[in-house]
């Protein structure tokens, strides 16, 4: 039997989206159904006095906050987001009414009048009275550490808000079903949405399904999003008795949906005279928006990243998420590590420079190696690879012999050493307690699973695993729908764990089905012995152990290991700077699908070149003013720089066939690598997007 | 006002609002959904459709440009179509949604530029946005489509 993992088999998914027949939420119709929307609050923050109509509500279904049979919450960390706003609006985009007609054109009419009495809005998260979540993170002793310094480097450093923009909006529909409620969405996290439903419709789990459609990208975007917009469709579904499909526009989804935290990063960091790092302190503060959604366990990721893939005897990390009167910020790729990785990268170039020694060589010096401890007290395995990749792209890229060659002629190049935690932090996936389970078929066997297909490949690599696993074809692998009313919870489909945590599950389940075939094939078992379905549930690696109060111990399963370099071309006249090359590489434990793994390299560098350079959001009275593509830049083919992509496979031993995570950790490495590029290239830039004028604006070097 | 039109090979009359945008009348007046709405307002391809050969915007063409004119949409283009088999052999798409407006790009750039080189390749499908970043193996698979080695 010929293996399918390590190979680039056909994605399962791949017939129907070159085909045009994948269904995407709006591509689905059902008999009756209305289309909704949201009137939504125009100040940042204040008290609503009075709501009125002011159109000709005939043939409409309107719905205001009385009209929740449940609690008035979106179900999440905290549950202090309203379904609808009550007294108080707390950003721009506060969801207040809902409206819904037979034809959508007809919600061009809705008009409705509120009165408010406006507040002060606070829009600087170091300045607002409330914080979502604070932590300390503390190792050995910082005294101690600055102590045996040389010298004692500074900086801070800061990041902006970054829009995900999935190609297709946000979007569900909600279907009145037997006393209960069905919704169909392009979503991440489909039990996410099934608890928000049966707390705001006050209902039975067993009465609420949720179903996952094609989805158009979410990148975090529909981790926790879909959960407000499925309550709101499914409130004026239950009113009006009949479906409601809500989608939003471009420009509405852009306005009022999650975005990546902007961050602000201050470092003090003791080093010995050659570049030994002897104390590390940082102060870490994310800009929430309105509401918790789930800023603190961004807060906890952007944390335990925040001293980068560097050993320290001596570190003290401390992290705020801030309230402030913008619409909430929420899950984007890579889920904190980027920004807190920007600051500890850049600030790595500048004690180099402080120090006049080899970027290289500060970072060979410091970077973790098996056995060491990170911040968190955790213990490293074999499989940290922090030189490895380091090395390998540094041979790769000719990085010594550009940085010398281009000096003073407006060429950069700069890199970038990272690492990404795969799977929920700490405690998280105990939580959690996920389940998977295979399936016998007539011709083979089924993958259930929650985890949904948004690109990554969830099927297609699901499939391998568990064909391998079982040592059938991967052709007569066939993977369910995702319908909390069939599936398991595998838990959300975020954190990089849908390979290392979910995929690890199947493998087990797969062995456990083989061993209950005997000599039998699925197929020949099916047909003597009936329907079969095998389960296997989370079990945390032999040892691990964390404590979430003193934020210490094994703060992941396990650690990917990235390095990226730069090369740009900054104009002299225009400040506008050109990416032309990236060298990414990335070591993942074991690529179960090289091209798709490849794929999610290309694309989570793309976004973080553009992180760097392109995206901006411009916020004006607390919410997004650029809210359209034309003038939101994101990558197109010219934006995007050839990108050489090396995956280095160091198996960690409780990942499907030695697999870790592999979606998130390409966005952590760009930003970084093009600023210190910029650097090299005689520009001081702490801040992005390092946009012309940024750059015109930076110091010189 | 009435008008008519061809439509993956079959002719069509249309009776509505002249100005309604080509993308909803094919999406909800003949369910055909693979062309997708992604912006509304020309910028990103992810409604891209032929007309009379070309590669055109359904979302910002209004039915009276398409009056008398021949489409084709991602359905009509033949299941052996090179491009779709290049697209599928290499994996291409990851999410899919701007997949079916790339296609259509590459499919209009072969039919006037059987050899197309890089440059020519993106100035076909600079107007064509992929958030997922699959345009390295875009690049690819519209080459191997084309018989030229990548
Ligand atoms: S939807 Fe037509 S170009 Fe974006
Ligand atoms: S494949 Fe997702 S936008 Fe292109």
């Amino acid at each position: 039997m010929p293996r399918s993992v390590g190979r680039s088999v056909r994605r399962k998914d791949g017939d129907d989206k070159v085909t045009g027949r994948a269904l995407y939420i709006d591509d689905l119709t059902f008999p009756g159904m209305l289309h909704g929307m949201t009137v939504r609050a125009t100040i940042p923050c204040g008290r609503i006095d009075r709501v009125r109509p002011a159109f000709d509500t005939t043939g409409f279904v309107l719905v205001d906050r009385h009209d929740i049979p449940g609690r008035n919450v979106v179900a999440g960390i905290m549950d202090d987001q309203p379904c609808l706003a009550v007294h108080e609006v707390r950003h721009a985009a506060e969801p207040i009414m809902l409206v819904a007609h037979e034809e959508r054109d007809a919600l061009a009419r809705v008009h409705v009048d509120i009165d408010y009495t406006p507040a002060t809005p606070v829009f600087e998260p170091r300045w607002s009275s409330e914080c979502f979540k604070s932590l300390v993170i503390e190792k050995g002793r910082l005294d101690a550490g600055f102590a045996e310094a040389y010298t004692v480097v500074e900086g801070e450093y800061r990041t902006g808000h970054q829009e995900q923009l999935y190609l297709e909006t946000n979007g569900v529909i909600a279907v009145p079903e037997g006393g209960g409620m069905t919704v169909y969405g392009s979503l991440q996290c489909p039990h996410y949405v099934h608890r928000a439903l049966v707390m705001a419709l006050g209902l039975q789990a067993g009465q609420v399904r949720v179903v996952q459609a094609e989805t158009g990208g979410g990148f975090g975007g529909k981790e926790e999003y879909p959960s407000i917009l499925a309550c709101h469709a499914a409130l004026l579904a239950r009113k009006a008795g009949r479906p409601v499909k809500m989608i939003y526009d471009r420009a509405e989804d852009m306005w009022a949906t999650t975005k990546r935290h902007p961050s602000i990063v201050r470092h003090r960091t003791g080093v010995t005279r050659e570049g030994r790092i002897t104390a590390m302190d940082i102060d870490l503060v994310l800009d929430g928006g309105a509401y918790c959604t789930l800023s603190p366990v961004v807060l906890s990721r952007a944390s335990i990243h925040a001293s980068g893939p560097y050993r320290c005897d001596h570190i003290r990390i401390r992290g705020r998420a801030m309230m402030t009167n913008t619409p909430p910020n929420g899950a984007f790729r890579g889920f904190g590590a980027p920004q807190s990785q920007f600051a500890t990268e850049v600030h790595m170039d500048r004690i180099a420079e402080t120090l006049g020694i080899d970027p290289v060589a500060v970072r060979e010096q410091n970077a973790l190696r098996p056995g060491d401890t990170t911040a968190t007290g955790q213990v490293l395995g074999e499989d940290a690879s922090a030189v490895e990749v380091l090395q390998a792209a540094v041979r790769k890229s000719k990085y010594h012999e550009k940085r010398a060659r281009w000096r003073g002629t407006g060429k950069g190049i700069g890199l970038s050493l990272f690492f990404h935690g795969s799977g929920f932090t700490g405690s998280g996936e105990v939580t959690l307690a996920s389940k998977a389970s295979v399936e016998l078929t007539a011709g083979g066997v089924r993958v259930l699973v929650s985890s949904t297909e948004i690109g990554q490949g969830t099927r297609t690599m699901h499939a391998q695993i568990v064909a391998d696993a079982l040592g059938i074809p991967y052709e007569v692998v066939e993977t369910a729908a995702v319908d909390t009313a069939v599936v398991p919870d595998s838990g959300p489909t975020v954190a990089s764990r849908t390979c290392m945590v979910v995929g690890r599950l199947l493998q087990r389940a797969a062995g456990d089905l083989k061993a209950r075939l005997g000599r039998l094939s699925p197929a020949a078992y099916f047909a003597a012995h009936g329907p079969l379905v095998v389960t296997a549930e989370y079990e945390p690696p032999p040892g691990a152990a964390w404590d979430e109060q003193a934020y210490r111990g094994d703060a992941y399963g396990s650690y990917g290991w990235g390095c990226h370099v730069a090369e740009i071309d900054v104009r002299p006249d225009t400040w506008a700077v050109q990416p032309v090359r990236m060298t990414a590489v990335a070591e993942i434990g074991r690529a179960i699908h090289p091209m798709m793994a490849t794929g999610q390299i290309e694309g989570g560098t793309a976004q973080g070149v553009a992180w760097a350079l392109l995206e901006e959001v411009v916020m004006r009275d607390g919410a997004m003013a650029n809210h359209t593509l034309t003038n939101y830049l994101i990558p197109t083919a010219a934006d995007t720089p050839r990108i050489d992509t090396v995956i280095l496979e160091r198996p960690y031993a409780h990942g499907p066939f030695g697999a870790k995570g592999v979606g998130e950790m390409p966005i952590d490495g760009p930003a970084p690598a093009i600023v210190n590029a910029l650097r090299h290239a005689g520009y001081d830039v702490r801040a992005i997007p390092a946009t012309p004028e940024r750059v015109m604006k930076a110091g010189r070097l | 006002m009435q008008l008519t039109l061809t439509v993956n090979g079959t002719a069509r009359t249309f009776d509505g609002d002249p100005a309604m945008p080509l993308l909803w009348y094919l999406r909800d007046g003949l369910a055909l959904t693979g062309a997708k709405f992604g912006c509304g307002t020309g910028v990103c391809g992810a409604c891209t459709v032929h007309i009379d050969g070309s590669p055109a915007r359904a979302c910002t063409t209004p039915m009276k440009s398409a009056a008398g004119k021949t489409v084709v949409t991602i359905e009509g283009l033949d299941a052996a179509h090179p491009v779709k088999q290049a697209w599928q052999e290499i994996n291409v798409p990851q999410c899919g949604y701007c997949q079916t407006g790339q296609i259509m790009s590459a499919a209009a750039l072969l039919a006037s530029t059987p050899k197309p080189d890089d440059e020519d390749i993106d100035a076909a499908l600079r107007g064509n946005i992929c958030r997922c970043g699959t345009y390295q193996r875009i690049r690819d698979a519209v080459k191997k489509a084309a018989g030229v080695t990548a």
